[in-house]
């Protein structure tokens, strides 16, 4: 009994289920009339099926805020898919934020997918991410901050501008060039959202093209070439340097730096084609490659080392030559060249075309053919890559045939070719025709007349017609052969040789009867508009060597006249004009019939021509002076029409780029500029040793002691090495930071709080920068060229030059001062060092502007200045002051630069590149960075306007000559216990009550002074530390709030001066309200 | 006839501001399939512009003004979306990506920067309509604010949308790339798994490209970062909760050899390496070369353990006339040496590619012997072709397959092989004959008859006779590979060599 009940509840199941399916098939024909993507895909997929409705977008946000995270990875799983399809998950927004903190990496990342693509749409929500990318931004991770990195400046919303140009600069300063790479990726994310950085954006590209990674190389370039094309003058100092990585840069990158290097090249060398190339002998070429060589090979580019090498024999040879030719190339123009080779065996086509066209647009003529046979291989890849490709060697070879002449059978025409491709090969061939050639090239060109393909056969006939204009020798056999394809079968193929035909004979008045009693009797027959509309103007032209035929064919046109096409009305009007005016006699009233007929013809077009030809042909009393020359109008000798290769303007685009492709200027091109007629100064290029051997004596007087440490980040800084030679090294805080951290993590007190602090520090450490490039130089580098680097800075180091002192010597001396002191207790030395020298970043505090001119007495130039509080690029010691012009007169000025300069003794001044002109109510901002010498004293100078220039000056206040550094409490102890005695100023004063909560001192005293906070353990002890921007010395404030309503304001500092003057502003700024 | 009106909704969302795809307007695009690639242009034209009148009531005409009109439209609105949606200097190399399958649907989308309406692809569609064949699609269109560069692969466009000057193979280059990693990641690519693995896909994409421009494109660093899904391993994931994605920065990335990961290791060491050369020939009719070529690659599965530093030389590396190199090899090596000197990436990889070029004579394995004619009064014509061996320097010619697109006036063929398999497609005239081997003994042969369509007369065109064939065992340019030798690490390696001459692109003109 149970089981048969058991097996009716079966069966009543799958009743159900039958039914059930039945009602979903229903529902599926219901839908049937208008199937879709999206219902394919519910068929599909049937979780997919509620996704348009809320409710399962309710069930996507409770499992986003459930605990699991399979749950929360599901979600964004399908989320994400729901984004790839194209779908709206925007109202998601805030329960996906949510999950930005993720511990999981996939849900972190999948977040990240979403927020790029939504944060711009939903900028209040998105605002609440970005301290989780802000922390991420400091993460050890070098992973985790790139991306961070990433998502920040992907995310476009305009109000975290400030917060991403921070990061950016922070990140390009990073050790680890896989950050500085994704900072250059940022600038161009920061450009295109918020313009105005422009000028803060090239400062920090001006710093990673010095950048030696070749990670890094090609991401800057492209940022350079998107930010600021035209600051062709960032690029000399790094030219030799990208040269010589070009190599081993990622191919994408080398694509971007040979363009770049290409539009270089043509503004700084001269042009090597004024030679004769023929007579530019092998001899020279090589002699000169050595000559280039040999320099390169110093690495440095020395006077010295050059006379050296030019006093050889080579030299002498040399010399000769230049009497001979005026010409002889640049050496780096030569370097670029030859550099640029080895990859044309890039496995990456558009490395390979980027280097053709560099070849084509700056290598001697003689030289350029090399690329012709990396161009033919191209030929064998896709589809797309060989439509680019035969469309370049078009172009070329219109120019210069000889380059691919011993190809022409690669260019052969398959039949299984795409169309455009056919085309393209086609094209190349006829270009590439000569008499030696022509006679192969016509028997393949009737294999290719027969193409079932018929308008690549009709593109065929074009061809022969052009080979025939060209080559003279076979105009009689191309003409005879074109006579025979009319009567081919298919009508396109007779129009087109109708066409070409016509325009041969215009060229060839020889031969004309027989052809065109010919191509008579093809009226009958040929219905394409364009071949009868030929014929017609054919007989019409040469109506007086067919005097029978032509009057006749008038006849059956105006039979037809009616019926047929506006073009070939035009041309029956034309053929009755031509008649009427020869032959009048037989002609004259089928004329005026058609004429008639077209009076009321639809067509305007053909209603004018008409009245036009009446009244030019039929003589009356009004038809004035012109009727006369009617048949001169006429029957004029036209000139033949030229067959020329549509490619033929294309060599006005760059090769390889969209716009040639296009043969339109695309959007965003840039022009290849003429060659210079006097080269520019080659010497910008040279790179200065002398900063190096300062640089690298650091290193070496630094270098004794260290320990081998632990190779952890070793690769990357065998990159970073490179970097460091030239540029200025203040990039350095990751990898102290690391190895402090791995070094003394343990033994620091409250590590975790300070590990932290420190990462929120940008630091500065001159020592840890020497110990990495001391490093750097025992690692065995093959680089010969950084060898020979090495060897000339240890040279300078002996001979212990020291004019200009850099920072980084004072510092290091410094540094090793201490050395020596605390020299038993190496751990706390390397404590206190990171310490001293850990700039944090300012706080955020709102700017304030001081006028520097106004704008009465500026004649319409007002300029306002500000405090960046950021450490300044130009130099360690100077103070970046951000000057704002803004043009308030109604004219362009122009050429806006500092004139003169009035500076106290030992104060320097980095003034801003002149602006070549302001638009009226435009304003810039521009930064200049002035070395204060710890003072507050003036700096003056003039600002100058092509017309004028305006004395004006700038006074620092004390606070802003001060750069915020971080520490802990009880270092700030240590640190105040040596500054005691002379060196502390202390007042009591008097705090106004709503000052005396902590957030609104820490913010008062931060506006007035650009100081960091220390933490503190106790509610009523405030303190803040900072360092002098000039020397680097502390500069420690301490706020001790007491009973009642004082408090003691306490400055330690070596420079008492400072410290007096910053007491005294301090102290209105609290006890006001 | 849905094409129209299709596009009049697609317009939609455009007019929202901001170019934010709206459910409510989107909704009713996407219910229509997008036109088939090969639909009637003037056809399609004149019955959606009728449509069009139908929906809306204020179109002109129904033929072609309408159409014209439509566009004019479009174009407005399309300028109107980018002037708000796109900061005027917001320029990148690759702004978004559409995958578009064969019948017109846009099946998954990717923007690196502000998202570009899908309307956009509208131009692509009306370029596709033109060119009545996929592959005839130009490879670049011009919109008016956008450039669409696409490649077609395994079925499907790959459409990138850009927006200013950029070197045209540079993002050609790329979308194949993308697509090679896709084949690597899942080892194939077709629309069905992409859906499936879209989320692994979009992670790849995020990765490869950074506000457009290139970021990691070296599949063994892609694997390090997301690791391409495994049924071991999503049951794995599940169990223990990891991820496909990497937390490490790929030890790679930042190394001298950027296309290798560290810390690889094999119980088998094992290297291999495949030398296949193809063939691209054209035959004239009575038999004599046109032009004929050597292709060649060397194609390497390479499991080493460590950091193995191979040298591979050949008998006759003079023969090599054009190479190019994955970037594992020593250029420098190779210019003075004629070595190939090389840390190999980890797993498969093309190590180099060559051309031996038309100058060089070039053996020709195979001949074709044929008689196909049409006679201008009847409606039969002589089919028949006979395949043979020539130089082949003793070894057997395998896998032979002979195709023939067939004129059209073609309405049959009645034909007998004396082995193998043949098919004709009288709709698209497409002749195959699987041959098979080639016994020298006893030629293949394929003899019959074909029937013309009556009244029409003979086709201009003999057809043309494409070949594919496969030789074991055989570089036909010659080329030899002298030895292979490791540095580098202790063990020894188990070194294998494989030599393969294909048919290229090779044609008999008949």
């Amino acid at each position: 009994m149970e089981q048969g009940s058991l097996l009716a509840k079966i069966s009543e199941a799958s009743c159900n289920i039958r039914s059930v399916l039945e009602m979903a098939g229903s529902l599926q024909v219901t839908l049937k009339p208008e199937p879709s993507v999206e219902e394919r895909e519910l068929a599909n997929a049937a979780a997919d099926q509620y996704e348009q409705n809320l409710t399962v977008n309710e069930d996507l946000k409770q499992m986003l805020e459930s605990n699991k995270d399979s749950a929360k990875l599901d979600a964004m799983k399908r989320i994400v898919g729901m984004i790839a399809k194209g779908k709206n998950a925007s109202e998601l927004f805030p329960a996906v934020v949510k999950n930005v903190a993720s511990k999981n990496i996939e849900i972190k990342k999948l977040v990240y997918v979403y927020l790029m693509r939504y944060a711009e749409e939903q900028q209040d929500l998105a605002l609440l991410s970005i301290s989780t990318f802000q922390r991420a931004l400091k993460d050890p991770n070098q992973l985790i901050r790139a991306s961070a990195l990433r998502v920040l400046s992907s995310i476009r919303v305009p109000i975290i501008v400030p917060i991403m140009m921070l990061a950016i600069k922070e990140a390009s300063a990073d050790l680890s060039p896989y950050v500085r790479k994704n900072a250059a990726h940022a600038i161009q994310k920061l450009y295109s959202l918020d313009p105005e950085q422009k000028e803060m954006l090239i400062e920090v590209i001006e710093k990673l093209l010095k950048d030696k990674s070749t990670l890094v190389a090609g991401s800057v370039v492209m940022a350079f070439e998107e930010v600021c094309p035209d600051r062709i003058d960032l690029i000399h100092k790094n030219y030799r340097k990208l040269c010589n990585l070009l190599v081993d840069v990622e191919e994408w990158g080398q694509v971007v730096i040979i363009h770049m290097l290409t539009r270089y090249a043509r503004t700084q060398f001269v042009s090597p084609w004024k030679e004769d190339p023929a007579s530019f002998s092998a001899q020279d070429i090589s002699a000169l490659g050595m000559n280039q060589d040999c320099v390169i090979k110093d690495g440095v580019l020395e006077e010295d080392n050059e006379k050296d090498f030019y006093e050889s024999d080579e030299e002498q040879k040399e010399k000769d030559q230049k009497v001979k030719k005026p010409y002889a190339m640049d050496p780096d123009h030569r370097l670029l060249i030859r550099n640029t080779k080895p990859l044309l065996q890039s496995r990456n086509a558009a490395v390979v075309m980027a280097v053709a066209q560099l070849y084509w647009h700056l290598a001697p003529k003689s030289e350029a053919g090399i690329v012709s046979k990396s161009l033919v291989r191209l030929l064998r890849s896709n589809r797309e890559v060989q439509y680019i490709v035969l469309q370049n060697i078009a172009t070329m070879s219109i120019q210069r045939k000889g380059m691919f002449e011993p190809y022409l059978k690669s260019f052969y025409v398959r039949s299984t070719d795409p169309t455009m491709i056919k085309t393209s090969k086609l094209e190349i061939l006829t270009n590439l025709a000569n008499e030696a050639n022509i006679s192969t090239l016509l028997r393949e060109f009737q294999t290719y007349v027969k193409s079932q393909d018929k308008q690549f056969a009709a593109a065929t006939i074009q061809a022969i017609g052009r080979c025939a204009t060209n080559i003279s020798e076979v105009t009689d056999t191309c003409l005879n052969g074109l006579v025979c394809l009319l009567s081919n079968r298919d009508e396109i193929v007779v129009a087109e040789s109708v066409v070409v035909i016509k325009k041969l004979l215009q060229t060839q008045p020889a031969h004309h009867g027989e052809i065109i009693k010919h191509m008579a009797k093809l009226l009958d027959t040929i219905t394409v508009p364009v071949a009868r509309a030929s014929i017609l103007w054919l007989i019409g032209e040469y109506c007086e060597r067919v005097p029978k035929i032509a009057p006749d064919v008038l006849r059956k046109m105006a039979k037809s006249f009616t019926n047929e096409d506006d073009l070939v009305k035009l041309q029956i009007l034309n053929l009755g004009a031509k008649l009427y005016l020869t032959n009048s006699k037989q002609t004259k009233l089928l004329t005026q019939y058609i004429l008639n007929l077209g009076k009321y013809d639809q067509s305007y077009d053909i209603r004018d021509r008409t009245r036009f030809i009446r009244q030019l042909i039929v003589p009356n009393e009004k038809s004035g002076a012109l009727s006369k020359y009617a048949k001169k109008i006429f029957l004029a000798q036209k000139p033949a029409p030229l067959l020329e290769s549509p490619f033929k303007d294309r060599d006005r685009f760059q090769l390889g780029t969209l716009s040639h492709t296009l043969n339109t200027k695309a959007i965003g091109y840039l022009e290849l500029s003429n060659w210079p007629e006097v080269a520019p100064d080659p010497s910008v290029r040279n790179v200065e040793v002398i900063e190096l051997g300062k640089e690298w004596s650091v290193a070496l007087g630094k270098a004794k002691k260290e320990k081998p440490t632990e190779k952890f980040y070793s690769d990357s800084e065998e990159e970073e090495s490179a970097s460091t030679t030239d540029t200025e090294s203040e990039s350095t805080s990751e990898s102290e930071k690391e190895k402090n951290g791995k070094e003394e993590g343990s033994s620091m007190e409250n590590s975790e709080s300070s590990s932290e602090e420190l990462s929120d520090s940008e630091s500065e450490s001159k020592e840890g920068s020497a110990k990495k490039k001391f490093k750097t130089t025992e690692e065995s580098d093959s680089d010969d060229t950084e060898k020979k680097t090495k060897m000339i800075s240890k040279k300078r180091e002996s001979s212990g030059s020291s004019d200009s002192e850099s920072s980084s010597t004072e510092e290091s001396s410094s540094d090793s001062e201490s050395e020596s002191d605390s020299e038993s207790d190496a751990e706390s030395r390397k404590h206190k060092n990171a310490i001293a020298s850990k700039v944090s970043s300012p706080i955020f505090v709102p700017m304030k502007t001081h006028e520097l001119l106004h704008r009465m007495s500026g004649k319409g130039l007002a300029a306002h200045y500000h405090f960046s509080r950021q450490p300044c690029i130009y130099g360690n010691q100077m103070v970046s002051v951000q000057v704002t012009l803004t043009n308030t007169t109604d004219q362009k000025l122009e050429n806006i630069h500092v004139g003169e300069r009035k500076l106290p003794a030992g104060m320097k001044m980095h003034v801003f590149n002149p602006i070549e002109f302001l638009e009226p109510e435009e304003s810039i901002t521009v930064s200049m960075g002035i070395d204060f010498c710890d003072s507050t004293q003036t700096a003056s100078f003039q600002l100058c306007t092509k017309e004028d220039h305006f004395n004006v000056n700038i006074q620092p206040p004390v606070g802003e000559l001060l750069l915020p550094v971080t520490m802990s409490e009880k270092d700030f102890k240590t640190e105040q216990g040596m500054l005691t005695g002379m060196n502390e100023t202390s007042t009591t004063i008097t705090v106004a009550p709503q000052n005396s909560t902590r957030l609104v001192l820490l913010e008062k005293v931060v506006k007035a002074a650009n100081l960091g906070v220390v933490p503190s353990g106790q509610d009523n002890i405030h303190r803040f530390s900072a360092k002098t921007v000039h020397s680097g010395s502390l500069m420690l404030v301490t706020v001790e709030l007491k009973e009642g309503s004082t408090a003691q304001l306490i400055i330690n500092t070596e420079k008492t001066v400072i410290g007096s003057i910053l007491l005294r502003e301090l102290k209105p700024v609290l006890s006001q309200g | 006839m849905r094409k129209s009106k299709d596009r009049l909704r697609n317009e939609s969302p455009n007019q929202n501001p901001r170019g934010v795809t709206d459910p409510g307007a989107s909704g009713p695009d996407q219910s229509l399939p997008r036109p088939f690639a090969g639909a009637g242009g003037g056809c399609s034209a004149e019955g959606g512009a009728a449509k069009a009148r139908g929906a809306s009531g204020t179109w002109c005409e129904p033929d072609r003004p309408g159409r014209i009109k439509l566009l004019q439209n479009r174009v407005l609105l399309g300028r109107q979306s980018v002037s708000s949606t796109c900061t005027p200097l917001g320029s990148t190399m690759i702004h978004s990506l559409f995958l578009i399958n064969s019948s017109g649907d846009i099946f998954l989308e990717k923007h690196w920067k502000s998202v570009v309406s899908r309307s956009v692809c509208d131009y692509f569609f009306e370029a596709q309509e033109r060119a009545t064949e996929a592959e005839n699609v130009p490879p670049v269109i011009p919109t008016p604010h956008h450039y669409l560069l696409n490649v077609y692969r395994h079925k499907i466009f790959f459409v990138a949308v850009i927006q200013t000057e950029v070197p045209p193979l540079f993002v050609i280059e790329f979308l194949h790339r993308v697509v090679d990693t896709f084949q690597d990641y899942f080892g194939v690519c077709s629309e069905v798994v992409i859906k499936d693995n879209v989320v692994v896909v979009y992670e790849v994409l995020e990765e490869m490209l950074d506000n457009g421009f290139p970021l990691a494109t070296e599949s063994n660093i892609l694997k390090e970062l997301i690791k391409p899904p495994t049924i071991l391993r999503t049951v794995v994931n599940t169990i223990t909760g990891s991820t496909n994605v990497g937390d490490q920065l790929p030890t790679g990335q930042l190394s001298v050899v950027p296309w290798r990961r560290t810390g690889v290791k094999y119980t088998n060491n094992e290297a291999y390496f495949d030398v296949i050369e193809e063939i691209d020939a054209i035959i004239d009719k009575s038999g004599s070369t046109i032009t004929a070529e050597i292709q060649g690659v060397i194609d390497a599965c390479v499991k080493l353990t460590g950091m193995p530093d191979l040298t591979l030389s050949f008998m006759n590396p003079r023969l090599l006339d054009d190479v190019s190199f994955h970037p594992c090899v020593r250029f420098k090596r190779w210019e003075s040496e004629r070595i190939l000197s090389f840390i190999p990436p980890d797993g498969n990889f093309r190590l180099l590619s060559y051309h031996v070029s038309a100058q060089n004579l070039v053996a020709i394995p195979v001949y074709v012997k044929h008689n196909i004619s049409f006679r201008d009064s009847s409606s039969l014509g002589r089919f028949e072709i006979t395949v043979g061996p020539k130089q082949t320097m003793g070894k057997t010619v395998e896998g032979v397959m002979v195709t023939s697109q067939m004129p059209k006036g073609v309405l049959n063929m009645s034909l007998t092989p004396s082995q193998g398999m043949h098919t004709f497609d009288p709709v698209t005239k497409l002749l195959s004959w699987d041959v098979g081997k080639i016994n020298p003994q006893k030629l293949p042969s394929l003899k019959g008859t074909m029937s013309l369509q009556a009244g029409t007369s003979k086709p201009d065109e003999n057809p043309t006779i494409n070949l594919q064939f496969k030789i074991q065992q055989l570089a036909i340019s010659g080329l030899k590979v002298n030895r292979l030798d490791m540095y580098g690490e202790k063990y020894k390696p188990f070194k294998g060599i494989k030599y393969m001459t294909k048919a290229g692109k090779f044609q008999v003109r008949t």
